[in-house]
């Protein structure tokens, strides 16, 4: 757990942003590459290596997916882009339906429309929806960390990535 | 020199670093006074060095006020604006029979503005922080590097541009706040986004265009006039001088006349911002994508900074005012905060500046092409650098050898739309079976903005080679054999040099042999040595003008050794004073 180690931080997922900002700050004062502009080549490069670790600490954990992301690969996940292609059970019907619209404008017929922009409006709420789930997940998995809590967390975020590229088809299409 | 160094000798000071901001148009240098930074200044007494080179009849190059003083005499072998193609490095620019590269002429005036500090300071000048603009890309980047060491001066940062505006704006202005830094200069745009906290200058997002500044306007109207001649001008160059002039006239008066032998136009402001708006609207696209990529609309930015000769043009002002809605600082010139910044950043890195800090930002995408000609992103545009990210690679074929990465930047999918950086080559792999190579590259991006590559093979924990050939830059034997020392009229600059150092050294041992007058041990010194005292200053004063180096040297030595009992009875004062707990 590197960027945890970097930032002095424990591995937790739920993570206060405005915490994480002033160790980020703290820690750049300390590891910049400017505090060693004098130092010899060994010391140098050995803090261009720490800095760099620190920047990408603070990019990955102060998103709450990448920060995910990382604990998941971390504890052995495979986060690839496994499961992205099968269609999560519980969203068939959507799927179906949204498909069945996109078709229709294709086919140039522009009564689609509306049901596109219906459907548009259900995916970006359910995308709102999971992140309060991610929280109580996240929650679940500080208390008692270990595998078993992440799998949901996995599937979740597998889910998120589904609905996000279904949405950006969507947004592609009605804004042509 | 040794026996006085004993006593008075300075401690070891580090080397000094300055400031410079490498423009397209113009070019200055900057270093920390007790106050804050300063202009060095010129040679001619002026502040600014114009970006400009000239090749002599004799065959030397000479660059800044110079050169300038050569654009319409000798129009064919002289050279503006050859920032604008640093991006085609190893391609040479024509002046006059020869051929000059772009980080060739930008050594040139480098060299200028180190020789203006060298004579400032009256000691050698190796170390600087040069400004580039946010936007350019890692080729751009490594060229201005290169021009440093063709130069002879070891640039320790590069910095962007509009982010060192921000450093000398917003030195103890503000506790915090966000702001954003429009910077239109001769030849390039940029605009970034900054987050300020107790002396920490975050960069959030950074945009740009390295081929859009104030020349582009002057070759607007340019064409324009010259439709107007009837498509021939006897001198093309006083034509674009007079441009110029008018297009200056017209950030401060109404009206304009170009006036060109004997040609003559008037223009008015209303004409003139109708020609070039679709120019200054080019930078309006950029500035809503930095917007964006920072997270922020409009009203979040607290103060908008401006940056660069171009923002001087009413049209510029009130366009950016309209886009964020504040009334923009134009308290520092345009022209020097950027120089002013890049000396407080050289502040930082000497420690003379504490308590800032810049974290800057990748402004491109980095990508390695992957099959079918797609690019896979590993860092991200706006990353905080360093930034890094790894990547395993294996081989395809049974004992292959060799697996060549082509590294990209830019933000589209497909490769022929971005840009290549370079090849990388890893080389002497372990010949094994298809796929069962691991070795992990890792592409890192320094503070400077440049990318680094690493590889490792994960089977046997060892270093991997690797080759860079870069796809527009220039070669590590071809920038080697284009530092300027190496040309024949360095002999002459070093013997200069020689004279110079050898005088400041002259200067603190007179220096010290007064202060040493003071001393109770010069009272109680035999007159014999007191006389050669005086005899040994007084030949080393006729050797200090002369223009020999060596010879100053022997004098120097000279009045070492007369001094000899002065200075070790100084010691034995100042033993038997701290013997007695006073101080001397």
């Amino acid at each position: 757990m590197d960027y945890y180690r970097v930032l002095g931080l424990d591995p937790k997922l739920q993570l206060d942003l405005n915490e994480l900002q002033q160790l980020f700050y703290a820690r750049s004062r300390q590891l910049h590459p400017d505090r060693f502009a004098r130092a010899e080549a060994s010391v140098r490069d050995a803090a261009l290596i720490e800095s760099s670790l620190l920047n990408d600490a603070y990019r990955t954990l102060r998103d709450p997916l990448a920060r995910a992301e990382y604990i998941l690969k971390e504890n052995g996940f495979d986060i690839g882009l496994q499961g992205t292609k099968d269609v999560p059970p519980e969203l068939l019907e959507e799927v179906f339906d949204l498909n069945m619209a996109l078709e229709e404008l294709k086919a140039g017929d522009e009564s689609a429309r509306p049901q596109l922009s219906a459907a548009r409006d259900n995916f970006e709420a359910m995308l709102a929806k999971s992140s309060a789930e991610l929280d109580g997940l996240f929650a679940e998995y500080d208390q008692h960390p270990g595998p078993e809590p992440l799998k949901p967390i996995r599937a979740l975020l597998n889910r998120r990535r589904y609905i996000q590229n279904l949405l950006r088809d969507v947004h592609g299409y009605l804004s042509n | 020199m040794g026996t006085f160094q004993i006593d008075f000798g300075d401690s070891a000071k580090p080397d000094r670093i300055i400031g410079i901001d490498l423009g397209t148009t113009n070019s200055l240098a900057a270093f920390m006074d007790l106050t804050g930074p300063a202009i060095i200044p010129t040679a001619e007494g002026g502040r600014i060095v114009p970006s400009i080179v000239s090749l002599l009849e004799n065959g030397s190059i000479v660059a800044g006020e110079p050169a300038r003083a050569r654009l319409t005499t000798h129009p064919g072998t002289t050279l503006y604006s050859t920032k604008r193609f640093m991006d085609q490095a190893a391609t040479g620019l024509p002046l006059g029979g020869r051929t000059i590269t772009p980080p060739e002429a930008g050594a040139h005036i480098l060299l200028a503005l180190k020789n203006n500090a060298e004579a400032f300071f009256g000691e050698e000048v190796t170390k600087a922080v040069v400004t580039v603009p946010a936007y350019f890309n890692d080729a751009q980047r490594q060229a201005t590097k290169d021009a440093g060491r063709i130069a002879g001066l070891d640039i320790l940062r590069l910095v962007n541009e509009p982010t060192a505006a921000a450093l000398a704006y917003g030195l103890d202005k503000r506790k915090q706040g966000t702001i954003a830094v429009y910077d239109f200069g001769g030849g390039t745009f940029d605009i970034s986004i900054l987050k300020l906290q107790d002396g920490i200058f975050e960069v959030l997002a950074t945009n740009g265009d390295t081929h859009l500044g104030g020349d582009d306007i002057d070759q607007l109207l340019v064409a324009i006039a010259l439709e107007d001649m009837g498509g021939h001008c006897e001198n093309p160059e006083r034509l674009r001088q007079a441009i110029i002039a008018a297009k200056e006239q017209l950030s401060f008066q109404l009206t304009a006349t170009i006036e060109v032998d004997g040609y003559q136009r008037a223009i008015d402001r209303e004409q003139f911002n109708h020609l070039i708006n679709p120019i200054v609207e080019r930078t309006v696209g950029p500035c809503v994508q930095c917007l964006k990529d920072a997270k922020l609309t409009a009203q979040d930015i607290d103060e908008v900074v401006l940056v660069g000769g171009s923002t001087r043009i009413p049209l510029v002002r009130g366009t950016v005012e309209h886009l964020f809605r504040a009334k923009p600082h134009t308290e520092l010139n345009p022209d020097e905060v950027v120089a002013l910044g890049a000396a407080v950043q050289a502040g930082i890195l000497s420690g003379e500046v504490k308590d800032t800090l810049l974290l800057d930002v990748t402004p491109l995408s980095l990508g390695i092409e992957t099959m079918g000609g797609v690019v896979s992103k590993l860092i991200h545009r706006n990353s905080t650098i360093p930034a890094s990210e790894t990547e395993q690679f294996t081989t395809a074929v049974d004992g292959q050898k060799n697996v060549l990465i082509h590294v990209l930047q830019g933000e589209r999918e497909i490769v022929k739309d971005c840009r290549s950086l370079a090849r990388f080559e890893l080389k002497d792999i372990d010949p094994v079976s298809a796929g069962l190579a691991r070795i992990e590259v890792k592409f890192l991006i320094d503070a400077n903005g440049i990318l680094n590559v690493s590889a490792k093979d994960l089977r046997t924990g060892k270093e991997q080679s690797v080759e860079v050939k870069p796809s527009y830059g220039l070669t590590d034997e071809q920038v080697e054999a284009m530092i300027l020392s190496s040309l024949v009229n360095a002999e002459a600059d070093i013997r200069e040099r020689q004279v110079r150092e050898a005088r400041v050294e002259a200067d603190r041992i007179i220096a010290a042999l007064e202060s040493a007058k003071l001393n109770e041990a010069w009272a109680n010194l035999p007159a014999d040595d007191k006389q050669a005292i005086h005899l040994a200053h007084n030949e080393l004063l006729l050797a200090y003008h002369s223009d020999d180096h060596r010879l100053i040297h022997t004098y120097m030595e000279k009045l070492d050794k007369a001094s000899l009992t002065l200075a070790e009875n100084m010691m034995n004062t100042a033993v038997r004073g701290a013997l007695k707990g006073t101080k001397i």
